[in-house]
Formats: C-alpha cells, sequence, structure tokens
C-alpha cells in the first residue's frame, strides 16, 4: 500500500431535490507513472490509482479510469444530480490492490 | 496556377501543414482511438476540452472536458510516452457531462477529447498546449 494516501472529498451539506451539485474529490498519492528512473538508472515501477467511482444509493455518477498521465494527488471535479437525501460514495483503486473509500451523506433542504 | 516563387513557397508550407499533423499522432494514440471507437468515424461536433494555451510546468496541467450528450469521453496526450490520459464513463446521477482533472503532459503536444455520443457516434476536440518544462521526471 502507498504510504500516506488521504482521500479528501468536497460535496455540499445540503441540497434542493433534484439540483445539481458539484463535487470535488483529491486523493494524495504520488502516482509514480513508471517512466522515471532513479539516480542508478533503474526504472521505478508504477504505481497509481488506476480507477475512481462515484456512485449516490447505489447509482453510479461517475467512473473514471486514470492512467499514468494523471498528475500526483489526482483531482476530480463533476457533477451530480440528488435526487434524495442519501449518501456519496467515493472508491479509488490502487494498482497494488488497495481500496480507498469515502463518504458524505447529503440532506435535502 | 503560374508557378512562381511565391507561389512554390506557398504550397510548400501548406503540405508540410497537412502532412505535419499526422506524422506527430504516434501509432500508439491511433491504436486507442481505434479501439474506443471500434473504427468508427470521428467527426467534430458537441465536445469541449479546456486547456491552457501555455502550461508551465508540465506535471500538473488542469484540463476540463464537457460534452452535453456523451456517454464515455476518452482523453489522450498525444505526445506522451503512454498517450491515454483518462476515461470518464458517466452513469445515471451525472448532472453534466463534464469532468476536470489535471494531467502531465511531456513537452507540447496536442491533447485530445474523444467523446463517445449516446447515439453511437463520435465526436472529438482537441487542444494545443506548449509546456515549458515537461512532466516525465525525464
Amino acid at each position: 500500500m502507498a504510504s500516506g494516501v488521504k482521500p479528501r472529498v468536497k460535496v455540499p451539506k445540503t441540497a434542493a431535490a433534484g439540483d445539481k451539485i458539484t463535487i470535488k474529490t483529491l486523493i494524495s498519492h504520488k502516482m509514480e507513472s513508471g517512466q522515471r528512473k532513479d539516480k542508478e538508472g533503474n526504472i521505478i515501477p508504477r504505481s497509481i490509482i488506476n480507477r475512481f467511482t462515484c456512485d449516490f444509493n447505489g447509482e453510479n455518477v461517475i467512473d473514471v479510469t486514470l492512467e499514468p498521465a494523471i498528475s500526483t494527488n489526482p483531482y476530480l471535479e463533476f457533477e451530480a444530480v440528488v435526487p434524495e437525501a442519501g449518501e456519496f460514495k467515493f472508491t479509488w483503486y490502487d494498482d497494488d490492490g488497495s481500496v480507498y473509500d469515502e463518504a458524505k451523506k447529503i440532506a435535502i433542504g | 496556377m503560374e508557378m512562381t516563387r511565391r507561389n512554390a513557397i506557398a504550397m510548400g508550407a501548406g503540405a508540410l501543414l497537412v502532412a505535419g499533423l499526422p506524422i506527430r499522432v504516434s501509432a500508439a494514440a491511433e491504436d486507442l482511438i481505434a479501439a474506443f471507437t471500434g473504427g468508427a468515424e470521428v467527426g467534430a461536433g458537441d465536445i469541449s476540452l479546456t486547456a491552457p494555451e501555455i502550461a508551465e510546468n508540465g506535471n500538473t496541467v488542469p484540463i476540463e472536458v464537457a460534452s452535453e450528450m456523451a456517454s464515455e469521453i476518452l482523453v489522450l496526450a498525444m505526445g506522451n510516452p503512454t498517450p491515454s490520459v483518462a476515461t470518464f464513463k458517466f452513469g445515471k446521477l451525472a448532472a453534466s457531462r463534464s469532468a476536470s482533472t489535471r494531467i502531465r503532459l511531456a513537452g507540447t503536444q496536442d491533447v485530445v477529447a474523444i467523446a463517445k455520443l449516446e447515439d453511437g457516434t463520435f465526436v472529438q476536440a482537441s487542444s494545443t498546449v506548449k509546456v515549458t518544462i515537461g512532466g516525465c521526471g525525464g
């Protein structure tokens, strides 16, 4: 598991039903591309987050496939519809098999 | 048309422009596009790709893709060692078919976004980004 991985998500606390909201996510991860070399000239093996998904009450919002060309600390911003109160679930999948989760509740109001 | 020196230069420059663009697109990128579209024609239309004209640091270049009718958007950096950047698949609850992120660019190059629309057709947009310092650690 890559060290120091910390997901951060920004979701409004409340929204009107059927409203569009903007979600911003960031996860601290070095996203080693597999292109770089260390001092001895050996290639540093690739270690990235390769997939990100966001679901709301079991319905998919976005599913992103990330490649090594995504910057360190991958940042994603997108919009979602909130049909009812519920919970957003964010999942990041690491190359090494680790899965990082984050959940945010949103209320209608 | 009379073959004057001026005409010859103009034609030469035109030919270079036409021929120069496809050469820069690597075979790997073409394969990726073919795999995404299944060989279908890629037109222009309802898609926008927002990227800076000049990026000082190729390690984090902010980009945004948007397309009203897209079900999937593929982003490619044509001049990177591995051209694929990301694929966005929009689910039922996506309010708009848009997303932004930050990408790495190895050098000055074209960034291309190809969207698969709901009716099964493909559209693309591209943007040239000048990179001052490349983002591949070389």
